[in-house]
Parts: C-alpha cells; structure tokens; sequence
C-alpha cells in the first residue's frame, strides 16, 4: 500500500511541470522585454527623426541667433532660448526655497494636526493638477485680476507653482532618507529642532533636495500649456531689456514685465504651421529642447551619483 | 547641600537592615549609598504614542558618580527607562509621562523642564555608533558648537581632553580633520563617548554601547567605562549580564516595565534578594 | 534658577550663556514661522485655483444653462449662436485617453512585473534612466512625433486616415505615460513584502505563479492606484492632442477621426483673441472646473488607495 503522499507524488511529473514553469516564465520575461524594446524604439525613433529632419537648420549658426520669421529657412531661435532661460530664472528663483521650506516644515516641524493634514492631501493633489489648469489660474488671477499682462515674471510664477509639489515632495523624500540615528545624535547633543536642521539633516539631504529641484525646473523647462494659457506669443521679434546694463544701477528688472516667448512655445507655434518647411524648424527647436532637458537631467543624475560615492 | 534627598534618609532612618516595603513599588531597594544621589526617579510611567504603557510605576535613586546597570531580558523596558533621561521619547509624537526623575543637586523635575535643556544637561551614546558626517575634530565639539561656544582656544583644550578620556587621543591625535566615518566601528563608538563627555554632562546615558562592537572593542569601550566611574555618573544599558557584573557599580533588574531589584552590583548577583531576578541572573529564564 | 549657566560650576569650561539659548530659541520659532508660512503658500494655490475656475465658471452658468451644457452634443463657442454642450469635449477626452490607457495599463503591468519580479538588478538599474529619459522629453515634442511620424506610419496601414485623428496622439500618449504608471505600479509590487514571495517559492511556485498569484494579488490596490493616476495623467494632457488630433470639437466616438479634448479647447481659445469677460473665455475656464473635477476625483481615489497599500505593510 502506497500512503496518500506518495500516491500524489508518483503521480507528479516533475519534469514536465519544471518544463512548463519554465516556458511560461520565458514567455513572460520576453513579454517584459518587448515591452521595453517598443519603449526604447519610441525614444530613438524621435530622437533620430528630430536630428534628422532638423539637421539643416541645426547646423545653421544663424538658427541660434536670428528672430522668428515668416520664411521657414530663416526662423531661428534666439526669442526663444532667451526667454526660457529668463522665465526658468524666475522659476528657479521663486520655487526652489518655497518648495525647500514647505518641504523642510513638513519633516521636521509640522506637528499632527489638522493643518499639517491640509497641507499633506492639498500637495499630493496639486502634484496631480493637469499643467494646463495651473494656465487658468495664472489667466484669471496673475494677468486678468492683477493685470499683470504676459510677462516674463508671469510665466516664471506659473512655472514655479506647478514644479512646487515636486520640488516639496523630493525635499521629503530625501529629508526621509536620512537614518534616524543622525537626527537622534543631533537632538541627543542638546540641539534644538533648527540646529538639527541646519547643522545636520540640511548638508545630508542636500544632494537629493538639489536633484529633485533640477528635475523639478527641467519638468519646466517643457511645459507649454500653461504658458499657452497665459497668451504668450510664438512670434517674438524683440528681446527682453538686459538685466544688466552699463549705467547705474546696473542692474534692471525691466525683463521681468517684458513680452517673450519660450522654447516649447516655439516650436509648437512651428509644428501646426502648414509649411512642410516649418516642420524642419519645429525639428530643429524639438533638438534644442530636448538637449535642454537633457543637460538638467544629467545634472541631476550626476549630483545624486556623486552623493552615493 | 540640600541636594540630599528623602530616600537617603528614608535608607538612613531604617535599621541596620535595608528598607523593605515602604511602598509596594520600592520593595526592591536594598542598598545602602557610599555616595549621594545624582538623580531619583519617583514613581515613573511611561506611554508610547500608540498608547502602550512602557515603564510601569519605577522608582530609584541613580548614585553620584558611579557607573548603574540596567539589565532584563528585551522588552523589559530597560532601554525605554533610560530614553527618559534626556527625553528623547519627545522626539516621537504622542508620548506620555508621569512621576518624577529629580536632578540634584537643584532637585528639579527633568519631565518639567524643556527637552532641549535636558539633553544639554544629560548626554547619550547610543546602541549603533553614530558619528557625524563630518571631521573627528568636528564630531567631538559637535555640542560645544550647539552650545553657542566657539572660542577656538577653548575647542581645541576641550577636544584634546574629552578624546583622552575616551581613550582615543592617541590613536587620532594626528588625524583629527579626517572624517569620522572613515574610523573603525569601535573607534567611532568611543568617539560618540568622547562627543558626549565634551560637554560635560550631569548624567551619561549609554544605551548598549557595545551592541554593535567586535568583542575587542567591546573591552576597549568597557575599560574606558570602568575609567569613567569615579568621575561621571553613568547609567547603562546591557544585554549581557557578564557586563553589568563587570562594569557597574550598581544594578537595576527590569521585567515588563517594572523595577524587579535595584542593588549594589556585587550583591544583586551573588545574593539577590528576589526569586525572579535569581532566575534570571541564573541563566533559568530570560 | 534653572539655567544651566547659573547651574554650572564655576570651574567648569563649558559655560552656555542664557543669551545664546535665547537668540537660539528665537531663530527656531523665526524659522518654524517662515518655513510654516511656505507651507501655507502652497494650500493657497488650491485655494486660488478653486476661486479662479469658480468665479469665471459662475458668470459663465449665468449666460448658458447648466443642462446644456451637460446634455447638449454640439459645442461651437466661437459661433455667432454659440452652443455650449460638453459632450463633444467629452468624447474626444475619453477616446484618447482610452487608446493611452489601452497601451498603457497592459504595457505597464508587464513591465513593473518584469521589474519587480524578473530583471536583475542590473537591468533593473539600465532601465531606470531609460524610463526616466522617456519621462523627461517635453510633450511638446511627443505631440510632434504623433503628427510627423506616428501619423503618416499608421496612415501606410490605415489609408483612410486622416492627418489630424485621436489614434496616433492616443498611442504617443500611452508610451509617453508609461514610465509614470510602470514607475506606481513597481512600487505597489515592491512594498510586498519579501516573505510572501519565499512563501510562495517555498511551496514550489515558479516566478510566474509567485508574480501573478501572489504579488499581483497583494498589490492590487497599489496597481488600480496606478491606472487611477495614469487615467488623471491622460486626461489632463494637452500638448500630443493638441498637436495632432485638430481641435475640432467632434462628438464621436472613432478613434480614426480628429476631436477636439477639453484641454485642447483651452489651447485653441488662448490662441486665439479672445476678449476678456466674453463667452468664449468664459468658457475656458468651465471646460476647466469640468478637467480639475476629473482629475481631482480620479487623484482622490488614487490617493486612498496608495496610502492604504502602504499602511497594510
């Protein structure tokens, strides 16, 4: 007589199932591959496409520094890559500390309590807010109730409260990172909560606070709805007053309240032309846009590489 | 010196033979002092912010200058006790105290004052050591600096001092703005105490101090305590009674947040007074 | 009596002075203040988007009657007799966000489980910045290759396409979200906990059984958070329709023609010249309260159950 243990396990063939198991999981790891393989396709395919088609214009030193224009082959970019450069200033400038200390008040002061909750849920939404709604505020409130107009300081506002909830919850993020023993040892030593923080969780979590503000301006550096919303222009054929001049006091704010227009916007108002012409333009803008982009992000990665050594 | 407190006189007043039952939580006295009183717990309870009650109604006098063990299997609370020294429970939300730990001689009610006063006053070296990011030299006047004290003169005597008493001097006295990270476990671990002593503190709290440590720097953190008694009031937490036994000059036993038996170390464990301690310092529970 | 500075010995070379621990005291509550005041700041920006879609939805309620705009399917603002239902806004929405969530929800279940569950760490480690650098190209330059590339190529296929439709822009999309719905819903399958996968391993499951009896189940409500955040993505996109699919308002449901989005109405009245206070601008900011609505429901519901998975371990 068999007992019922071995009855099951004659009756198990194991090499079959072994076999089975491990086509499915061959079958499911390919499934996983092909998956990214279309993903990567994707991404060379523009890249490739871009380079490709705006090759002509990009190779053009004119390209990089000539206004719009009506004839496609003599557009460039210069209104563009100024104004971005200009409004991510302001972004830069307005999000980073109010991003650095909301997210700085929430590890290491907020205490539990109603407000602290508010707080909480109403960042983890705006980080969900469609850009283009962030554009509606900026319409009806900035250069609507406010008459503000399209400016430069406008689009850098608009900018810098839709990054806000990135740069807040990468703050976090690293402010969490941190072991707890470092903050133990700080309190331990008498310190108080703006020592500790000061003295130590701020040079930890500096690296990971930096990378997320870079991620969070390169995220800005793309948008085009909200900047849309607001009216900017893709037609600009004028730079902004410098910031510095040559008498005194030197340094102007005039730019702030200037007309401009973006890299994203540009190119946007180049690809729904008709002119097959344009599309190389658009092309070309696409490159630039992207290398921007790319710049920051590799930044980013390299400050948090370098953090890890 | 009013510093001297009720307890002492409470010890005093008895026979020869020690206190017994003056409450039913203060049975497990049975020492006489050769020093006075650094710190008295009275009636001590805590509550962790989930609500769980931690420390059960303990109450013990923490003697001047000498080194008191805190020993019981884990989970007894032992670490918990020590944590409310320095009022680092404070740290985590929706913690609770009752009774009193007096510091003398001011006989101030440290559950009262501001943690960041006490923690300035009663310094801590904990379980996993944890130096700063940062320089040696940098480590140990970490709370010096903290203390607004920035005479340069001044932090280089201190610094050159508390290391010695660490027993550390010697081998760092050459590499003092190199990273203190880049020390041995142990190394970093005396150096934590070197931190702690720099700012000469009323109480030393270590909470398992050679937990983390190899068993030669284990020996080397533990000479360097036995160093320390004579000087600073110490209060420990071990794991292992062996240590206890051989560092401290008192013992507290702790099971399920309550004081079992609280003596001096060489009676707790030749001669202990209660039949739960003797099962445990026996090796037949715990 | 109780400062440490009186309390001090005089020999003692470590003399905290009460005027350090004042102006130390002081700074804490300054900066707890200011910090707290950031805090607050970014409450604000709720507060001004509820008002600002609010007050300008109002007028606009005051001259079109809220039942037709819920139930008429003809939008045309710009009309001399404008008509203001949102239902063809609606459709284009729906359509192009359910071709991207149709490439994005299966696509990222594969691959967060190929992730979590199959690739070693050093795939896992090159496929991270892949994901990332597909995350980080502007969508204005996705709406481009949906129009130059995408198009045309499905056109070699389907030739009755026309140049602006919902289908191209729709995949673009999902590829675009990808990395954001891969990226929620490895994390889900990350927080179960390793000892249900030996569990599983012990008992002689192989991989696919532990990935898809064990871990999916155990994370499902971190993966459905996922796809609830993925659709609040895809339906607060503009650029890729905007780009490609024209900005007619079109009530339909065919993927192969162009629509116009509720997003891509709001593009299509800013640039042009609109007046303030007029219908038309008006209107922007209705079609708006309409999308934050959506997407504040969908975020909601992604939330709960995002914080729920990560109470459970």
């Amino acid at each position: 007589m068999k007992t019922l243990s071995e009855n099951i396990k004659s009756g198990i063939d194991y090499a079959s199932l072994s076999r089975k198991n491990r086509s499915r999981d061959i079958i499911f790891a390919s499934l996983g591959i092909i998956v990214l393989f279309i993903a990567i396709t994707t991404l060379v395919a523009l890249f490739l496409d871009l380079a490709v088609r705006g090759a002509p214009r990009l190779t053009d030193p004119d390209f990089y520094t000539s206004f719009p224009s009506r004839r496609p082959l003599d557009a460039g970019i210069l209104s563009a890559w100024v104004g971005t450069i200009m409004v991510m200033l302001v972004t830069a400038v307005i999000a980073v500390p109010l991003g650095i200390a909301a997210g700085l008040y929430l590890e290491e002061y907020a205490s539990k309590n109603w407000l602290t909750d508010v707080i909480e849920v109403n960042v983890s939404n705006l980080a969900g807010v469609p850009s283009i709604v962030y554009g509606l505020l900026a319409l009806g409130l900035f250069v609507q109730t406010f008459g503000m107009g399209e400016t430069v300081l406008v689009a850098g506002l608009v900018l810098s409260l839709l990054i806000l909830p990135i740069i807040i919850v990468s703050t976090r993020e690293s402010i969490r990172s941190i072991p707890s023993e470092l903050r133990e040892a700080a309190y331990g030593l008498g310190a108080n909560q703006w020592q500790t923080m000061a003295m130590y969780i701020i040079p930890a979590a500096k690296p990971g606070i930096i990378t997320g503000a870079i991620v969070g301006l390169s995220r800005a550096i793309g948008e085009t709805a909200p900047i849309i919303t607001i009216g900017a222009l893709s037609f600009i054929a004028f730079l902004p007053q410098s910031p510095v001049s040559g008498d005194f006091p030197f340094i102007s704010f005039e730019w702030l309240n200037s007309g401009f227009t973006v890299m994203p916007i540009q190119m946007y108002g180049w690809v729904s032309r008709p002119q097959a012409d344009f599309q190389i333009t658009a092309a070309a803008a696409g490159v630039v846009l992207i290398v921007m982009t790319l710049m920051m992000n590799a930044l980013a990665i390299y400050i948090r590489y370098r953090a890890r050594k | 010196m009013n510093g001297m407190s009720k307890f002492q006189t409470t010890v005093q007043d008895g026979s020869e033979k020690p206190v017994r039952k003056a409450s039913e939580h203060l049975d497990h006295w049975y020492l006489e002092p050769d020093s006075p009183t650094r710190a008295k717990v009275s009636n001590l309870k805590f509550w962790y912010g989930d609500g769980t009650q931690a420390i059960d109604d303990v109450s013990m006098p923490l003697i001047d200058k000498k080194v008191t063990a805190l020993i019981g299997p884990s989970g007894c609370g032992k670490s918990t006790f020590l944590r409310c020294f320095n009022r680092m429970h404070d740290l985590y939300p929706g913690v609770r105290y009752s009774g009193e730990i007096n510091l003398f001689p001011e006989d101030e009610n440290l559950i009262n004052l501001d943690p960041n006063i006490v923690r300035m006053r009663v310094g801590m070296v904990f379980q996993k050591p944890n130096p700063f990011p940062k320089s040696i030299y940098e480590n140990v006047v970490a709370g010096l600096r903290i203390r607004g004290i920035t005479k340069r003169s001044l932090l280089d005597e201190i610094v050159e001092d508390s290391l010695s008493k660490a027993a550390l001097w010697d081998e760092v006295k050459d590499r003092l703005h190199q990273p203190a990270l880049s020390m041995s476990g142990g190394q970093q671990q005396r150096l934590c105490i070197a931190r702690a002593l720099a700012v000469e503190p009323e109480i030393l709290l270590l909470d398992e101090p050679t937990s983390a440590l190899d068993p030669i720097a284990t020996a080397k953190v533990e000479d360097l305590i036995n160093k320390l008694a004579g000087d600073v009031t110490v209060l420990i937490v071990t794991h292992n009674m062996q240590q206890a036994a051989r560092i401290s000059d008192y013992t507290a036993y702790m099971y399920l947040g309550k004081l079992i038996e609280y003596n001096k170390t060489n009676d707790l464990f030749t001669a202990p007074k209660c039949q739960r301690t003797e099962d445990y310092i026996t090796g037949r529970f715990g | 009596m109780a400062t440490p500075s009186s309390r001090r010995l005089e020999t003692s070379k470590v003399q905290v002075s009460t005027h350090f621990l004042r102006k130390r005291e002081m700074i804490n509550q300054v900066a707890r203040y200011i910090l707290m005041l950031a805090a607050i700041i970014s409450v604000l920006v709720t507060v001004g988007i509820v008002y600002v879609l609010l007050s300008e939805a109002l007028v606009f309620f005051e001259q079109v009657s809220v039942w037709e705009f819920v139930s008429s399917t003809s939008w045309t603002p710009m009309f001399s007799r404008p008509t203001f239902g949102i239902w063809p806004l609606l459709s284009g929405t729906i359509v192009v966000s359910g071709i991207a969530l149709a490439v994005s929800i299966p696509f990222g279940l594969i691959l967060s489980v190929y992730l979590s569950e199959y690739a070693n760490p050093k795939v896992r480690e090159t496929v991270k910045p892949i994901l990332e650098l597909l995350e980080g190209v502007p969508t204005v330059v996705y709406g481009y290759f949906a129009l130059i590339v995408v198009t045309p190529l499905l056109q070699t296929f389907l030739p009755g396409l026309p140049g602006f439709n919902m289908l191209a822009p729709g995949l673009v999309m999902g590829i675009m979200i990808l990395p954001y719905t891969t990226s929620l819903s490895e994390d889900a399958m990350r927080a179960v906990p390793n000892s249900m996968r030996e569990g599983a391993y012990a008992l002689g499951y192989s991989r696919f059984h532990t990935a898809t009896k064990v871990v999916i189940p155990a994370a499902m409500s971190g993966i459905t958070a996922a796809f609830i955040l993925a659709m609040s993505r895809a339906v607060g996109e503009t650029m890729v329709v905007a780009i490609a699919a024209g900005q007619m308002p079109n009530f339909t449901f065919n993927p192969m023609e162009g629509a116009a989005t509720i997003t891509t109405f709001i593009v299509q009245v800013s640039m042009g010249d609109v007046s303030h206070g007029s219908i038309a601008y008006l209107s922007i900011f209705a079609a708006g309260m309409v999308l934050f609505l959506l997407t504040l429901i969908f975020n909601l519901i992604g939330f709960y159950l995002r914080k729920r998975y990560r109470q459970a371990y």
